[in-house]
């Protein structure tokens, strides 16, 4: 796992560089619980010794607030929606994801490009333009996706008793009644997400499980491909033996791949 | 000579089949352009086509963000190009395609084309620009003015005070001089202009001729590609 893999091209001035931190993200629709399982799943990999870097959907200082002017006024098309998502991933991508894999984080994605495959499509775009347009992406090493039905997703999100236009999918003018144009919307999305887990190979989770059931799944899956790679922290007790005072805890990977031990 | 070899393949937009007609220039900073489609302008509305005219790069769309991201140096080539793509589209489907489909002529100063040679010559992957606009409709007419490099230089320098960071490509480090990078940058820019002039069938103007001189080839060129466009009022 010390290289990167893409999407399509990747970034071609991006230098050469080992990578060996593991691209983890987690995907499912609004309302399935992303957030908790992923506060969750940090504090465990920190207790093991894992630097974890968190990064989300729209955080970008730099464009996420156009975003949310944008989707304020209202002015989005399905094309400068895409677009605009994924200028805020690739900012994302480049300041945040690349330095901490090429530094041997662990970094967990609150939503990556799969939300964009589903979403755009649904708005309308063309299927393979929008993964062209996300060539420049890493496939991630993991992808673990919370797996909702449509009528538990649904009561969810309406009990939250916030109606968001975009989220209730009104920007496609779907109708004026606001739970058939979000029952449509999501139904809609929930088929693209099942066809992007099988093709893309999500580790899916039974969403509709206590949230303690639903993190012992994810854990599990995390440690197997953990194991399977040699993919470890450095035991505590090793880094003060050979007098590393870095404050942060250092990822290793394979056996082979080590430096031998300092002095 | 220009070289004018592909490095690969050329995507190439798909034509339109809207009432209207779409035309634009492409050229570098200093090629004469923007005066050559102005007089275009004046001629077809002399003549009394409705004409509609567009600038790249004049949404509102993401301006803050792009002036914000110019201005803190925080741009990479990806997310400076797709800010571009974004505002492209907006005024595309604003802008651009309603006068298409009301049948009317658009001109446009600068196309995707210009994304096509910036971005490369910025580093992000050839291929990937020209998919990333491939929802653009091919133009009717596109104009591209050349110019030798050292002909922009001496213009610019001549003409304009200041050259803007990003014009002289600054941001790329080439040169700590600002005319040298300019030299630099656009001279890159103009060796992609050349390599995909034949695949996009660019109209090719001398623009080192005067401003007489070009507009009358400009205009024989729109008067044969015009031919087959109804002035009739005909909407999609």
């Amino acid at each position: 796992m010390s290289s990167l893999q893409f999407f399509g091209s990747g970034l071609p001035y991006l230098p050469q560089s080992e990578y060996p931190g593991v691209l983890i993200t987690i995907e499912g629709t609004d309302g399935v619980g992303r957030t908790t399982q992923i506060v969750m799943l940090r504090e465990w990999l920190e207790v093991q010794g894992y630097g974890v870097v968190e990064t989300g959907w729209t955080r970008s200082p730099l464009i996420g607030r156009t975003i949310a002017e944008a989707k304020q006024g209202r002015i989005l098309n399905p094309l400068t929606y895409s677009l605009l998502y994924a200028a805020e991933f690739a900012d994302r991508l480049e300041k945040e994801i690349i330095p901490a894999l090429r530094s041997g984080f662990v970094v967990l994605a609150d939503r990556y490009v799969f939300t964009a495959f589903a979403r755009d499509v649904v708005r309308g775009c063309d299927r393979q333009w929008v993964r062209d347009l996300f060539g420049f992406a890493p496939i991630p090493h993991l992808v673990l996706y919370l797996k909702i039905d449509v009528v538990t997703l649904i009561r969810r999100v309406i009990s939250r008793g916030i109606i968001d236009y975009f989220e209730f999918g009104m920007d496609m003018a779907m109708g004026a009644d606001p739970y058939n144009s979000f029952k449509r919307y999501q139904t809609s999305l929930l088929k693209e997400y099942t066809n992007l887990a099988q093709e893309f190979g999500f580790h899916s989770v039974n969403a509709g499980l206590k949230p303690e059931k639903i993190q012992t799944e994810l854990r599990k899956v995390v440690s197997a491909y953990f194991s399977k790679h040699h993919f470890h922290a450095t035991p505590i007790e090793r880094e003060i033996d050979t007098g590393n005072t870095s404050p942060e805890p250092a990822i290793q990977q394979t056996a082979s791949s080590l430096p031998v031990a300092g002095p | 000579m220009p070289n004018t070899q592909p490095i690969s393949p050329e995507l190439t937009l798909k034509p339109h089949d809207f009432p209207g007609r779409l035309i634009i220039v492409e050229g570098i900073d200093g090629s004469g352009k923007s005066t050559q489609i102005r007089l275009l302008q004046r001629w077809l509305e002399s003549m009394g086509y409705r004409v509609f005219f567009t600038e790249w790069n004049s949404a509102d769309l993401v301006k803050k963000t792009t002036k914000k991201g110019k201005k803190k140096r925080s741009l990479t080539p990806t997310t400076f190009s797709i800010l571009h793509a974004t505002d492209f589209a907006h005024r595309l489907v604003t802008n651009i395609l309603p006068p298409l489909k009301a049948g009317m002529v658009v001109l446009a100063d600068r196309y995707v084309y210009t994304a096509f040679a910036r971005d490369t010559v910025r580093g992000c992957d050839r291929e990937w620009v020209r998919k990333v606009y491939s929802f653009a409709p091919k133009p009717d007419i596109a104009y591209y003015f050349r110019v030798p490099i050292e002909v922009a230089v001496k213009r610019l320098t001549q003409s304009r005070q200041v050259l803007k960071d990003f014009e002289a490509g600054m941001d790329l480090n080439l040169h700590h001089d600002s005319i040298e990078s300019f030299r630099i940058f656009q001279g890159r820019i103009l060796d992609e202009y050349d390599r995909m002039s034949a695949a996009h069938d660019f109209s090719v103007v001398d623009a080192t001729a005067n401003i007489a001189d070009q507009q009358r080839i400009v205009r024989t060129v729109a008067s044969k590609k015009l031919a087959n466009y109804s002035r009739k009022p005909r909407i999609a």
